[in-house]
């Protein structure tokens, strides 16, 4: 048995502390020890993107990172981007675009295309594509997925 | 899928992660950007007693040019190189390379050193390391030392460095300011590990002659390699198409691929020629004209 490691860290705006294994993924510590299971595991190996989360304002794959690793930061799931009852205009603008099916990847394309649209305001087709590039989707082939961002960012350019 | 059990270590300085390391040897594995690493622990093909955690370390992560060299530390992230403006405009074939290393969200963690010292044959920082003759430093416990790239990259996987060695930080040689460049390679998907990868650097002279070529390729052997046939075959003669066509055969010729589950030998031979004589267009198209 390893030595536990205590950690602190900002969870979507909230202070937790815990004592975590060296090996407990990120995204094992958000899931079952503070029960933040918006974000979900796929491939458990860098590929699928299902587990993308902010640190410190850059997305990440959860999956590939220790929770230990996340001492002192601040982390960003899905639950921090919006609420059941005020979406987050990236969200609404899914739902409207039929941009979900199952949902599984859901949460990491939000994740991803929210830095996406923070780093680039107007992005054509191309650059919505690249930067979701790293989110798998089962179900929906992504035409959809990339409407909904283009319609965020032009609602983003109205406002 | 989770890694086996392990120790996390956490030094805060150089000094302490070299002394970890002169402890530890063989049983400690160095975690940068844990992009490469960490899936091969998940997989627990990778079972490290001990992990020394860079990312709490301070100072090893500068980003410095001056007119002859760009220096970067070994924990500077992939998308830092990507966004840096001063990379972009004095070496901008390193930041065509980090546009097609695996995806953004990756980039944000990965690291330059991680993949330098991963050395994976068809990544874009080693091949870059071998086109621009870099220079690696490594520092241990015991001493400092430098090494080329061409001497660093030994096989598959294999580098010169030590169980006790840590890279510190990798010098690029700039090129000449007004040469053209170019990045490209074929992949099944985008962001995915190359089947054949090529960087390519050209300069002309006043005479519109050829005299600075650098030609080098990843994915097609055990580690990145320079084509010192293409580049001689391309010094001293006017850009164009037959001259780029001729290279890419002479590149071609030179190289003995492997065939895996992504590609056949002479596929990845035949990719070899057209990705060369691709990005030979592409790089001359990029030579800045001098005035006459």
């Amino acid at each position: 048995m390893t030595e536990m490691i205590s950690i602190t860290l900002k969870v979507n705006g909230s202070e937790q502390a815990a004592a975590v294994e060296p090996r407990r993924s990120l995204v094992d510590f958000l899931r079952y020890d503070l029960g933040l299971v918006g974000t979900h595991v796929g491939c458990e190996h860098g590929v699928c993107g299902a587990c993308t989360v902010m640190l410190d304002g850059r997305t990440v794959r959860s999956c590939l990172l220790f929770a230990a690793q996340a001492d002192g930061s601040e982390v960003t799931t899905i639950e921090g981007v919006g609420t059941d009852e005020a979406l987050h205009p990236l969200q609404l603008a899914f739902q409207q675009h039929h941009a979900v099916q199952c949902g599984f990847c859901t949460p990491g394309m939000i994740l991803a295309a929210l830095e996406l649209l923070r780093d680039n305001a107007d992005p054509n087709d191309e650059d919505i594509r690249v930067g979701l590039s790293g989110n798998l989707c089962m179900c929906t082939g992504y035409v959809n997925i990339v409407r909904a961002v283009r319609a965020a960012a032009s609602n983003g350019k109205a406002k | 899928m989770k890694p086996a059990p392990f120790n996390l270590l956490r030094p805060k300085s150089v000094d302490e992660a070299l002394a970890l390391l002169q402890a530890h040897g063989e049983k400690a594995k160095i975690l940068a950007g844990g992009q490469s690493l960490v899936p091969l622990m998940n997989f627990r093909l990778a079972q490290p007693h001990n992990l020394i955690d860079l990312n709490g370390v301070e100072g090893l992560d500068p980003i410095r040019l001056d007119d002859q060299t760009l220096s970067l530390g070994a924990m500077v992230r992939q998308r830092d190189v990507e966004r840096s403006p001063a990379i972009a405009e004095r070496l901008p074939i390193l930041r065509e390379a980090m546009e097609q290393v695996a995806h953004p969200a990756i980039r944000n963690r990965g690291t330059v050193g991680g993949s330098l010292v991963h050395a994976d044959p068809s990544a874009e920082l080693p091949l870059l390391a071998v086109a621009l003759d870099a220079t690696f430093h490594l520092r241990s416990a015991r001493a400092s030392r430098s090494v080329a790239a061409r001497d660093f990259y030994q096989g598959y996987l294999l580098t010169d460095i030590a169980p006790d060695e840590l890279l510190v930080a990798i010098d690029f040689r700039l090129p000449p300011a007004d040469c053209g460049w170019c990045c490209t390679e074929i992949a099944r998907r985008h962001g995915d590990f190359a089947i054949v990868a090529v960087a390519v650097l050209l300069g002309c002279g006043r005479d519109r002659r050829i005299d600075f070529a650098r030609v080098a390729l990843g994915g097609v052997g055990p580690a990145p390699l320079r084509m010192i046939a293409a580049e001689q075959a391309l010094l001293g003669e006017r850009p164009g198409a037959e001259l780029f066509r001729g290279a890419g055969d002479v590149a071609a010729q030179a190289v003995d691929p492997p065939a895996d589950i992504h590609a056949s030998s002479s596929y990845r031979r035949h990719l070899t020629g057209v990705l060369v004589r691709r990005a030979l267009t592409t790089a001359a198209s990029r030579v800045k004209g001098r005035a006459s």
